[in-house]
C-alpha cells in the first residue's frame, strides 16, 4: 500500500493508504479529524472542504495519495491559542451557521475567496461561495459574515 | 435585563463553528461495524431470489443478510396517523421480503468492519427480480383497471369535510375560479446525511440516530420490535437539519438495532447522499383541485377543494396526515359562508412522502394565495385589494374561521402596510407599467402572499379529535444545581434552532439568573426522559412553555424554603430578579442561595424535600398562527424565460420574539426553502419509476448565487394561547413564499394571457409558456 506523509493542523502523519482512499476519510476514519463533514457524493455541497497546501479543495474529490507531502488545514486548526479564527467568529457575530453542518466547509471556502479578494462585493461573495451548499440559512447571514470577516482580517493585517 | 427579546449570540455556535461535533457518523464504539444496504433498482417487482453467500465470503465481511433474514423479528414500519375508517395501511417490512414497490427499497445488507469493503461487498450479492408494473401517475393509479401497488388497491384514503351550504355559495356566483395545480415533490436535503450507530450490552440498547424526535422515536422502536422500551435508549446528538425528513421511523434505524442484537457489535449504518435522495422522505406531491365562488365585488362566497395526495408506496409515520394538515388552511386569512375539503390518498411506486417544512400548510397557502391573485385578475383588482376585501380584520380577532380553527390574534393590515412601504410597492407597480408600455423584454412581475397557518403542534385534544396516534404536549424540567447554576432539560429535539441559547434567555427571565449559568439538555432519552420532540414549529411555543412553567414551580419550593428561612409568611416575599426580599425589608435569599439550601437540606420546614429542581408539561390550548405579508418582485425576461427575483420583502408576525437573530433566521432559511421549490426543485421519476434527481447535480438546491437578500421585519401581535405569547416560526416563511414567487412571474407574465406556471417555474417552462 502507498505510504503517504501528510501534515494535518500542524501535527505530521504517516499512513499506509488503499489508493482509493478519499482524502475526506483518511481525515475522518484514520486520522479522528470528524470536524470535517461529508454532505454528500458528487463533490456538490461543499462541506468537506479543507485547505491544501493553503488553497481550498473538496477533500471527497481527492485522494489521500495525493495529499502526499501537502499541508492540510482542517476548521479544527484554524483558531489560534483557543480563540477562534476571525472568519469564525464572524460567522458566530451574525448568526451565519444554524445547524452548523455546512459550517466548516462555508468558512473554509470564505477564507480562500478573501485569499483572492480581500475586500470582496455582496456578488463576489455570493459567486466565491457558489460550490457551498447552506439548507438552513438562506445565505443572507454568511454573505454578511463573510463582508464581517474580510472587515476583521483586513484590520488583523493592518494592524501587526 | 429582560432577556427575552434580545438578540443573543448563540452558545451553540462554537462547537459547531470549530469542528468539536458529534454528528452521528464522527461516532465511534469499539469492535465498531459498518452497514451498508443494497437496494431495489426496480420501482415494483417480486424478489424471486437474494443470494448473500458470495458477499460474506469477501474479506472484512462479517455478515450479509436478505430480507427473509428479518422477516420473523422486523415487524411494519409505523403509520401513527389513520386520518379516516376507510383508510389502508400496508405492511412495511423495513427490509423488502417478497416484493419491492420503489426503487431504493432495501433489499439485502452487509456488514463489514469498513465501509470501503462493506462497498465492495454490496457488489457481490445477487437478487433476481420478476418485474411488476410501475404505478406513477395519481389519476392513471385511481382507474379501476390500473395495476395495484398493494393488493387492497390504489386508493389509501378518502376524506371530505364541509362546512356552510356550499352548493348555495356557488349557485348564480357572479365569479367562479375554477383551478388546478400541482404541488412537486420534493427532496428536503438537511445537509447532514442521515447515520444510525446501535450498540448493545447484551441487555439493553443504544440507538444513536440524526433524528428529529428521540423520544416518539424510542416508543416506535419498542412497539415495531418487541424490544421492551425500557431497554431502549435512543441518543439525538448533533443533527444537521431536518426539515421534517428525519420526523420519521426509519427501515435503517429498526435493522441497525436488530442488527447489533444479532451479532453482539456495534453497527453504524451512515446513508450517501445518493442514497438519501432516494430514501429519505420526500415531501408535497399533490394535486389541487379549487373553485372559488365570488361576489362581483371580490367577496368570497365559498370554496371548493379537491385534493388528490400521493402517499408513495407506502404509509409512513404522519404520511396521510400531511394533506390532512393543509385541511383547515386553504380558506386562509379570509373570511366565507362555506367550503369543502376533500382529499384522495393515492398509492404509487415511489418514495413515500411525509412531513417536509409546513407540513401540509404551505401547498394550501400556495392555492389560496394563487387563486387570490386569479380572482383579482378576473376582477381587474390590484391583489392586495381583493385580499383586503376578504381577509379578517384586527378588531374581529379571535375570530372563528369557516374551517373551524379560532384564529387568536393577528394584524394582518400593519403587517401589509409595514410589507407595502419597505417594499416600495406603488412605485414598483408604476415600473411595472412602464415596462409593459414600452414592450420591455425584461418584465416585471410583483407577487402578494399573505398568509397565515396554524403551528406549534398540538393541543392534544384536537390531536386526539383528527386520529392522530399520540399528543402534543411537552416537557420541560429544571435543575438548580448546589452551586446556583442551573440545568434545563427539554423534551424538544433541536437540530439548528437554537434552542439551547432560547431556553436559556426564558430561564434567565424567569428565575433571574445570568443567561451565562444556565446550560441545556436534550436529545437523549436517558437524560430528556420525556418529551415530543422538535417539528410543527411547536418548540418554543410548547417546548418552552414547559420550561417556563418548571421555572414557576422552582419559584414555588423556592419561597417556602424562602419564608422558612427569612421567618416570614410565604405571601410577604416579593421576587424580582433572581432574590426574595420580605416586603418592606431588606431581608432577602437569593435563589442561588436557597439552592444551596436545599441542598445541604440542613434547615428545611415540614413537607419541603431536598431539591428545589421541578418539572413540568405543557399541553396548548390552541395551535399558534403567526402570519404576515411577503412580497416579492421578479424580473422575467421574456426572451430567455429567465426569472430573477430583484427584492423580496417579508414582514412576519410571530408573536413576542424571545431571539430577534434567530427568528431571522428562521425566516430567512424558511423563505429560501420556499424559493426553491417555486424556481428550482423537483423530484424527478421516469416513465419507469426510476428517480432521475439522486444527486445534488440533479437536484437543484439554490446556492448564494440563486438568492437574494431578503428584508425582514416584524410586526409582534401577541398570541393568547401561551403566556408568553410566541408564535411558531419555523414553517412560516417557507409557506409565505412559495407563492409570493410564483404570483410574481405570473403577473410579469399575465398581459400575455398565461396564467399559471408550472412549478419549479424554470427558464424552459416560462418560455415555452410564451411561444
Amino acid at each position: 500500500m502507498p505510504r503517504t506523509a501528510i501534515t494535518v493542523d500542524g501535527v505530521k502523519y504517516e499512513e499506509e493508504v488503499e489508493p482509493r482512499l478519499l482524502l475526506v476519510h483518511l481525515l475522518r476514519e484514520r486520522l479522528g479529524k470528524t470536524g470535517t463533514p461529508v454532505g454528500c457524493d458528487t463533490s456538490n455541497c461543499g462541506a468537506c472542504t479543507v485547505m491544501l497546501d493553503g488553497k481550498s479543495v473538496k477533500s471527497c474529490s481527492v485522494l489521500a495519495v495525493q495529499a502526499d507531502g501537502c499541508d492540510v488545514v482542517t476548521i479544527e486548526g484554524l483558531g489560534a491559542n483557543g480563540s477562534m479564527h476571525p472568519m469564525q467568529q464572524a460567522f458566530h457575530e451574525e448568526h451565519a451557521l444554524q445547524c452548523g453542518y455546512c459550517t466548516p466547509g462555508m468558512v473554509m471556502a470564505a477564507i480562500d475567496l478573501l485569499r483572492d479578494n480581500p475586500d470582496p462585493s455582496e456578488d463576489a461573495i455570493r459567486e466565491g461561495l457558489e460550490g457551498n451548499l447552506c439548507r438552513c440559512t438562506g445565505y443572507c447571514n454568511i454573505v454578511r459574515a463573510v463582508r464581517r470577516g474580510a472587515q476583521e482580517m483586513g484590520q488583523a493585517v493592518r494592524t501587526p | 435585563m429582560t432577556e427575552v427579546g434580545k438578540a443573543r449570540k448563540r452558545k451553540e455556535d462554537r462547537r459547531l463553528l470549530t469542528g468539536r461535533t458529534q454528528w452521528t457518523d464522527n461516532l465511534r464504539q469499539p469492535g465498531m461495524l459498518h452497514v451498508m444496504f443494497l437496494r431495489s433498482p426496480m420501482a415494483h417487482a417480486r424478489i424471486t431470489r437474494v443470494d448473500v453467500s458470495a458477499a460474506r465470503d469477501l474479506p472484512g465481511v462479517v455478515a450479509a443478510f436478505g430480507g427473509q433474514d428479518f422477516a420473523a423479528e422486523q415487524g411494519s414500519l409505523p403509520c401513527a396517523w389513520p386520518v379516516s375508517e376507510d383508510i389502508v395501511i400496508p405492511d412495511h417490512p423495513p427490509m423488502a421480503v417478497s416484493e419491492v414497490r420503489y426503487v431504493g427499497e432495501a433489499v439485502a445488507c452487509v456488514v463489514a468492519t469498513d465501509h470501503y469493503l462493506a462497498a465492495d461487498a454490496l457488489e457481490a450479492i445477487e437478487v433476481d427480480y420478476e418485474p411488476l408494473p410501475a404505478v406513477l401517475d395519481m389519476n392513471e393509479a385511481l382507474a379501476p383497471d390500473s395495476p395495484k401497488v398493494h393488493e387492497a388497491g390504489n386508493q389509501a384514503f378518502t376524506v371530505k369535510i364541509t362546512s356552510g351550504d356550499v352548493e348555495a355559495a356557488f349557485r348564480d356566483a357572479p365569479v367562479v375560479i375554477d383551478r388546478t395545480y400541482i404541488q412537486q415533490r420534493l427532496i428536503p436535503s438537511a445537509m447532514e446525511p442521515r447515520a444510525v450507530l446501535a450498540g448493545t450490552d447484551g441487555d439493553s440498547f443504544t440507538l444513536w440516530s440524526s433524528t428529529q424526535i428521540p423520544h416518539v422515536l424510542r416508543v416506535m422502536l419498542a412497539v415495531v420490535t418487541g424490544i421492551p422500551e425500557h431497554k431502549i435508549r435512543v441518543i439525538a446528538p448533533d443533527v444537521g437539519g431536518g426539515f421534517g425528513s428525519k420526523l420519521q421511523v426509519t427501515a435503517e434505524e429498526v435493522l441497525c438495532l436488530l442488527l447489533t442484537r444479532r451479532l453482539g457489535k456495534p453497527v453504524k449504518w451512515t446513508e450517501s447522499r445518493s442514497e438519501g435522495n432516494l430514501t429519505v422522505h420526500h415531501g408535497r406531491d399533490q394535486i389541487q383541485h379549487l373553485r372559488l365562488a365570488a361576489e362581483a365585488d371580490g367577496r368570497i362566497r365559498g370554496l371548493q377543494v379537491e385534493l388528490l395526495a400521493d402517499m408513495g408506496a407506502y404509509l409512513m409515520l404522519v404520511t396521510p396526515g400531511i394533506p390532512m394538515l393543509g385541511a383547515s388552511m386553504f380558506n386562509g386569512i379570509y373570511k366565507m359562508d362555506a367550503y369543502e375539503f376533500g382529499c384522495t390518498g393515492v398509492f404509487t411506486t415511489k418514495m413515500p412522502t411525509d412531513a417536509y417544512r409546513g407540513a401540509g400548510r404551505p401547498e394550501a397557502t400556495y392555492a389560496i394565495e394563487r387563486v387570490m391573485d386569479e380572482l383579482a385578475a378576473e376582477l381587474r383588482l390590484d391583489p392586495m385589494e381583493v385580499r383586503r376585501r376578504n381577509w379578517i380584520k384586527h378588531e374581529e380577532f379571535p375570530y372563528t374561521t369557516i374551517s373551524g380553527l379560532t384564529y387568536d390574534s393577528g394584524n394582518y393590515e400593519a403587517a401589509t402596510d409595514r410589507a407595502m412601504a419597505l417594499f416600495g410597492y406603488d412605485k414598483l407597480r408604476a415600473e411595472q407599467a412602464d415596462r409593459r408600455d414600452r414592450g420591455d423584454p425584461v418584465q416585471l412581475g410583483i407577487g402578494v402572499s399573505t398568509f397565515t397557518e396554524m403551528c406549534g403542534l398540538a393541543p392534544s385534544r384536537m390531536l386526539g379529535a383528527a386520529n392522530y396516534g399520540a399528543g402534543g404536549w411537552e416537557h420541560g424540567s429544571v435543575r438548580m444545581l448546589p452551586t446556583g447554576k442551573v440545568e434545563v432539560i427539554t423534551g424538544t429535539s433541536p437540530h439548528g434552532q437554537g434552542h439551547v441559547t432560547a431556553w436559556s434567555q426564558i430561564t434567565a427571565d424567569a428565575l433571574g439568573v445570568p443567561f451565562e449559568d444556565i446550560t441545556v439538555l436534550h436529545g437523549d432519552t436517558a437524560i430528556a426522559h420525556k418529551g415530543m420532540d422538535t417539528y410543527g414549529s411547536r418548540s418554543l411555543t410548547v417546548g418552552g412553555i414547559a420550561v417556563l412553567k418548571a421555572c414557576d414551580k422552582v419559584k414555588d419550593k423556592a419561597r417556602k424554603l424562602a419564608s422558612h428561612l427569612l421567618e416570614c409568611s410565604p405571601d410577604d416575599l416579593e421576587f424580582a430578579e433572581g432574590v426574595f426580599t420580605v416586603k418592606g425589608t431588606d431581608s432577602q435569599k437569593t435563589i442561588q442561595e436557597l439552592a444551596y439550601a436545599a441542598f445541604t437540606a440542613h434547615d428545611l420546614p415540614e413537607g419541603v424535600e431536598a431539591r428545589l429542581d421541578s418539572d413540568a408539561t405543557f399541553d396548548p390550548e390552541n395551535y399558534s398562527f403567526p402570519h404576515g405579508t411577503h412580497l416579492c418582485a421578479v424580473e422575467v425576461d421574456t426572451e430567455t424565460g429567465m426569472a430573477k427575483i430583484r427584492s423580496y420583502v417579508a414582514v412576519d408576525d410571530v408573536g413576542t420574539v424571545v431571539n430577534p437573530l434567530i427568528v431571522e433566521g428562521q425566516i430567512h432559511g424558511g423563505i429560501a426553502q420556499g424559493v426553491a421549490q417555486a424556481l428550482y426543485e423537483e423530484a424527478v421519476y421516469d416513465s419507469e419509476g426510476n428517480l432521475l434527481t439522486t444527486t445534488m447535480a440533479d437536484y437543484l438546491l439554490p446556492t448564494a448565487m440563486d438568492l437574494p437578500d431578503f428584508v425582514t421585519d416584524r410586526t409582534e401581535t401577541p398570541a393568547t394561547s401561551n403566556p408568553l405569547g410566541a408564535k411558531g416560526v419555523g414553517e412560516a416563511g417557507t409557506i409565505a413564499s412559495t407563492p409570493a414567487v410564483v404570483n410574481a412571474i405570473v403577473d410579469a407574465l399575465r398581459p400575455r394571457g398565461i396564467h399559471d406556471i408550472q412549478m419549479p417555474c424554470t427558464p424552459e417552462r416560462i418560455w415555452r409558456a410564451l411561444r
